[in-house]
């Protein structure tokens, strides 16, 4: 029997479902603690980086779409594919926008060069 | 070294830069460089999956693969390069909800190719988590969207009976959920996945367009969570742990979020807030009252001759991509030696910190912009609030009026300041439906019109004194 996930359980180094709800729980707590310590006005970003972040799940379509067979198959999992290749890129390249404009300037010097116009960037 | 060991260091690279992505947004000076670290490390792992024999193992497979990538990355990278700062909200309710579809989709295809008899129960359960919980967010982001873009109401829909049907369908889901585990029969998940995806639809239209940010966090928690159950079914390392960030993340997020808006996550979901909107204007106050408006020259010589200035930026500013004008009227008056600091509410434009994306956007320094907490104090002493554009978050009632849908929620004081000025485009109350008194104060002056133009009158008034 070809069992997919088989194939998965190798490349991964095939640890037990134990150790996979260890490291499910500590990763709650690690996204618990980072997330703690953001001010209010980076919300937006992070929200938008999150959301980047879960568009890892492309990995896991590209396993999917590489594994399958039959028209069902194959259909499903192009589509999985193309929606969370736009997840990962629509997600970064939106949070990089957001963050690029908190860019720290230099109290030191009050006439500071008016950055590059990316994009919408200042009118005057 | 063999090859699965060296997958799982390269995936373990990627999660260290997901996590740096997250610790670098605790402060706006590393934020962009942790992003740009995670975005390095999900380039690795895409890029080393495809190292995989599972990967290029067949290649027609291979093809399909690198056609649903490119289409992916032409489509998203000029969507997100050009949508419009104010739409910012809307963009990442999509990208949320196609991961949310995107991991659906990688457990339906699981289970139709997993053999039917010998699966294992908490390999199904792992599956129908992810069926589920994706299929909710894709659909519930979808309704968000359409709520944010206008295009459909973004007041709460209700409908007779809603509740019990809401509760009819969790209760038909889990029984087909059940079913789908005792039997692993195909057409069953067919079933679950129409079920849940029609879940998110109903459970997103009661929310109030002003509560729908609150949402998107929440469904961005789902996602990930999503994801994790599709790294469960996978075995992979890499999906549990990026998904279970983002999971617990986006909760404490969501928390954290309507902790702002002096509400609890429970009350945003499930009351239709904003639908009331006839409760408050019952005490037959605000209707015989008049409105004092003022004109640009008047309001400029006000503005010229303070001491202290407080901005209070709201939605009506963004809409009007004000924020360019604002700071030149704030340069203007700075270089008069008035002092001037923009007094940034929690939840001010759309979503959290969405009103510092736009006015970080118009290069207002860092240090003028506000937090709410520490603004409060400083009002006293202000000799001019100049609310732009908004309403629901300077509005007394949340302090003063126990029976009004926004009690409770931390509003700027501007009510404490010597002057008011209301630039607004009409009295028309604000997002949650809700007459605001202090457009009635003797010490308030309107002026009406678009954002940018009332503004645009006043730096010419302030130039003029």
């Amino acid at each position: 029997m070809v069992d997919y996930a088989h194939h998965v359980t190798a490349v991964a180094g095939g640890p037990g479902l134990m150790s996979f709800i260890t490291i499910f729980v500590l990763a709650a707590f690690v996204g618990y603690e980072v997330v703690s310590k953001v001010p209010s006005i980076l919300h937006t970003p992070l929200m938008s980086g999150s959301n980047a972040i879960h568009g890892i799940i492309l990995v896991g379509t590209m396993l999917v779409l590489g594994q399958a067979h039959g028209a069902a198959q194959l259909t499903l999992g192009f589509l999985a594919v193309v929606l969370a290749t736009l997840n990962v890129v629509g997600g970064f390249v939106v949070t990089d926008r957001m963050l690029h404009m908190f860019k720290p300037r230099s109290e030191t010097k009050p006439a500071k060069e008016e950055p590059p116009a990316a994009g919408d960037g200042p009118a005057s | 070294m063999s090859r699965a060991t060296a997958t799982d260091l390269v995936y373990l690279i990627a999660i260290v830069g997901f996590i740096l992505a997250l610790i670098g947004l605790s402060s706006p000076k590393h934020a962009r460089l942790g992003n740009l670290a995670g975005a390095a490390g999900m380039l690795l792992a895409v890029a080393w999956t495809f190292s995989l024999p599972a990967v290029y193992g067949q290649t027609k497979n291979l093809i399909l693969i690198i056609v649903a990538v490119v289409i992916g990355t032409v489509i998203g990278v000029p969507a997100a390069r050009m949508v419009k700062m104010t739409a910012m909200p809307q963009m990442v309710a999509i990208f949320n909800g196609v991961g949310g579809g995107a991991a659906a989709l990688v457990s339906v295809t699981e289970f139709i190719s997993l053999p039917g008899k010998q699966i294992a129960i908490y390999k199904i359960c792992e599956i129908l988590f992810g069926v589920l919980v994706g299929a909710v967010s894709f659909a519930g982001s979808a309704v968000a969207f359409a709520k944010l873009q206008e295009l459909m109401t973004g007041r709460p829909i209700t409908y007779p009976g809603q509740q019990p049907i809401n509760a009819g369908v969790g209760l038909a889901i889990v029984a087909v959920l059940l079913a789908t585990i005792l039997t692993a029969n195909t057409a069953l998940l067919v079933v679950v996945l129409v079920l849940s995806l029609a879940l998110g639809v109903i459970f997103v239209l009661p929310i109030g367009g002003a509560d729908v940010p609150v949402l998107i966090s929440l469904l961005n928690s789902f996602t990930g969570l999503a994801v994790a159950a599709s790294g469960f079914t996978l075995n992979s390392n890499l999906l549990i742990v990026a998904g279970t960030l983002v999971g617990a993340s986006g909760i404490l997020l969501t928390r954290m979020m309507s902790h702002a808006m002096g509400r609890s996550i429970g009350n945003i979901l499930f009351s239709a807030f904003g639908s009331v909107i006839t409760a408050t204007g019952a005490d037959g106050g605000p209707d015989g009252r008049s409105v004092r408006t003022g004109t640009a020259e008047d309001i400029g010589v006000l503005l010229a001759y303070a001491r202290k200035v407080a901005i209070v930026p709201g939605y009506g500013l963004a809409v009007a991509q004000a924020q360019h004008v604002a700071r030149e009227l704030a340069d203007l008056l700075t270089a008069r030696g008035v002092e001037v600091y923009y007094a940034i509410h929690p939840v001010a434009g759309r979503m959290p910190g969405h009103m510092n994306v736009l006015l970080a956007e118009a290069n207002v320094p860092y240090e003028q912009l506000v937090e709410m907490d520490d603004a409060n104090p400083e009002m006293a002493t202000t000799d001019v609030a100049l609310v732009v554009g908004a309403n629901d978050t300077v509005n007394p009632a949340a302090k003063n009026t126990p029976g009004s849908p926004i009690y409770g929620m931390p509003i700027i004081n501007v009510d404490q300041a010597t002057n008011i000025v209301f630039l607004k485009r009409s009295m028309r109350p604000g997002f949650a439906g809700i007459d605001n008194e202090l457009l009635y104060d003797p010490k308030t002056t309107m002026l009406f019109g678009d954002a940018k133009d009332t503004l645009t009158a006043l730096v010419a008034a302030v130039r003029s004194v």
